[in-house]
């Protein structure tokens, strides 16, 4: 190999990057902004609890909707049938561990919690698998007729689970030791809320390390900025976004599991009424944007928590006009991502 | 002219209602650099992305190295050593320059699995590279977005270089780094199809020349016989090489 002998560029300044801290610094302000209208201390942390762990709840089943998109500009109206089927998994694994949940012993709960939270993200990740084999694939780049069949896919879907599980609600327990309240002074936070807001961290904090720290990570990455170039440079971004797809369709059974035991109770409706929030939560975080969803996903919990119970009518369009309000200021949403 | 290493012949190419490609003959020399040159729309970029599997070729044969990869899917056509820069320079903006190294990099999962010896000769052809190492791309120049695009698409040896139109829109001194660059990379054998509308750029580095018109090879044949041949350049290009001087 010859030496290095070609012109060198003019010394150029380093140019200062820039992170982006506004769309982070909203949480927290919207939180201090509620201190004083809730009235009191206690009321103000149950409600910020309340609204961190729905948020949480809605990032995990958000998060794997928006990285489908990012990757292949693929809408999946559908994701709804996997929260409602990861809810329904889970009464049947619960409903056949009396014991385990009815048990004191916090080990037990979360052993019978863990394994219906492992089942249903298999189950959920196996209906993914052939979820976008048979539907997704074939209509791969026909964006009016992914809306059509994915919307459709679920209606068919949610009706299956009607046959497997009955029309009726079913309900969803907590287990013993994770019911109940924490007091912190006069505020009393549910056990459960703290542990979606833990199990929400955790899954963000992978997340982030999978995306920075993997090559799998870089790919992902990669492909929602530009799938063409990744193509180009020998992966194969099909197989990524199945890859992808199965994953965000476990955490969909994942968070389905979740919301039913914060709900206490499954619907096959459950996933569809979770549809307009996911989409609202995704389009305000930067469609394909991670760390964008999940601020989004904390902006729609909280916001929805404060305003049931400051105005509650309010509360019926909270989210929409949370969604107009990040989009006057930020037409991409909070973090867009850069696509080619 | 050495034995092709890339073969298209009878090459047509169809997106959507437009035949855009009406049967493309082309041969790349093995170890020479050849360019493509050619007006706005005559099928350039249409022909570099054919060869990467981007467009179907909707009739004709793609050859390289003797195999058949027409239509074969992309990867599997940079797998087999053909490396692509497009006109955009197709650069990951959210990654820093390193991320968008080790992913070009067969294998490599960190900046420390790329090959040392090749980087430093990488960062003797491309400074800023070294300098902005850590940045993300989307804060580079033009000028050192084609860099990177460059030095990403050679990050480890390959058999072919598909590059479109390096030379537009940048500074002349950054045009002579990428002259440089490529002049050091055809040292290294490595075989080279450029599209440019730069004729001047293209005449410094070309060994053979194709011009196209309305998406079909109008001429071949040596560079230096076209650099030559003022009434040939002006029947071929609308005009001459002293025009672009």
């Amino acid at each position: 190999m010859t030496s290095p002998t070609a012109t060198a560029p003019a010394q150029e300044a380093l140019p200062r990057v820039r992170t982006d801290l506004v769309p982070l610094l909203l949480v927290p302000v919207l939180a201090l902004a509620a201190l004083p209208l809730t009235g009191s201390f206690s009321t103000w942390v149950t409600l910020t609890f309340a609204g961190l762990a729905m948020g949480m709840i809605i990032f995990i089943i958000a998060s794997g909707l928006t990285l489908v998109f990012g990757l292949m500009d693929v809408l999946n109206f559908g994701h709804g049938l996997f929260i409602t089927l990861g809810a329904f998994m889970a009464t049947s694994v619960i409903s056949r561990m009396g014991a385990w949940v009815e048990s004191p012993s916090l080990g037990r709960n979360l052993v019978a919690v863990g394994l219906a939270m492992a089942l249903a993200m298999v189950g959920v990740g196996a209906v993914g698998f052939v979820f976008e084999r048979l539907i997704i694939r074939p209509v791969y780049g026909q964006p009016l007729k992914q809306i059509m069949i994915t919307m459709g896919g679920m209606i068919v879907g949610i009706e299956l689970v009607k046959v497997i599980w009955g029309a009726q609600s079913v309900p969803l327990p907590l287990p013993t030791a994770l019911g109940g309240s924490l007091l912190f002074g006069d505020a009393a936070v549910e056990k459960y809320r703290l542990i979606a807001t833990v199990v929400g961290l955790a899954v963000f904090g992978i997340m982030l390390w999978v995306l920075s720290r993997t090559k799998v990570g870089l790919l992902i990455r990669a492909g929602v900025q530009d799938r063409e170039m990744v193509e180009s440079l020998g992966y194969r971004i099909g197989l990524l976004f199945f890859g992808v797809f199965i994953a965000g369709s476990a955490l969909a059974g994942l968070g389905g599991v979740m919301w039913g035991m914060y709900q206490q109770s499954v619907t096959p409706e459950m996933g569809g009424a979770i549809n307009i929030l996911l989409f609202i939560v995704i389009i305000i975080g930067g469609l394909g944007s991670v760390g964008g969803c999940f601020i989004g996903a904390l902006l729609v919990g909280l916001v929805a928590n404060y305003t049931g119970f400051l105005a509650p009518k309010v509360a019926l369009f909270s989210n929409i006009l949370l969604m107009v309000i990040v989009l006057l200021w930020r037409p991409q949403g909070l973090y867009p991502v850069v696509k080619r | 002219m050495s034995e092709p290493l890339l073969d298209l012949t009878g090459v047509h190419t169809r997106i959507g209602a437009y035949h855009i490609l009406h049967g493309v003959d082309l041969q790349v020399a093995k170890g020479e650099l050849t360019v493509l040159l050619g007006r706005n729309g005559a099928g350039k970029t249409t022909t570099l992305r054919t060869i990467m599997g981007l467009w179907p070729t909707a009739e004709g044969t793609i050859t390289f190295e003797g195999g058949t990869i027409a239509s074969r899917p992309t990867p599997e056509i940079s797998r087999r050593g053909i490396a692509y820069v497009p006109e955009n320079m197709g650069i990951f903006s959210d990654l820093t320059v390193c991320e968008n190294m080790v992913l070009a990099a067969t294998g490599a999962r960190r900046a420390e699995h790329l090959d040392p010896e090749r980087l430093e000769w990488l960062f003797g052809l491309f400074p800023a590279l070294r300098k902005f190492w850590q940045y993300p791309a989307g804060l580079l120049s033009g000028g050192q977005k084609q860099m990177l695009a460059v030095a990403r698409a050679i990050v480890e040896p390959r058999k072919l270089l598909l590059v479109d139109e390096p030379s537009k829109g940048l500074a002349p001194a950054i045009i002579l780094n990428m002259i440089e660059a490529f002049r050091q990379l055809k040292a290294t054998e490595t075989t080279i199809l450029l599209v440019e509308q730069n004729f001047n750029f293209a005449r410094q580095l070309g060994d053979q020349v194709a011009v196209m018109d309305g998406g079909r090879i109008v001429h071949a044949g040596a560079m230096a016989a076209l650099a030559e041949d003022e009434a040939l350049q002006k029947h071929l290009l609308g005009l001459s090489l002293a025009a672009h001087q």
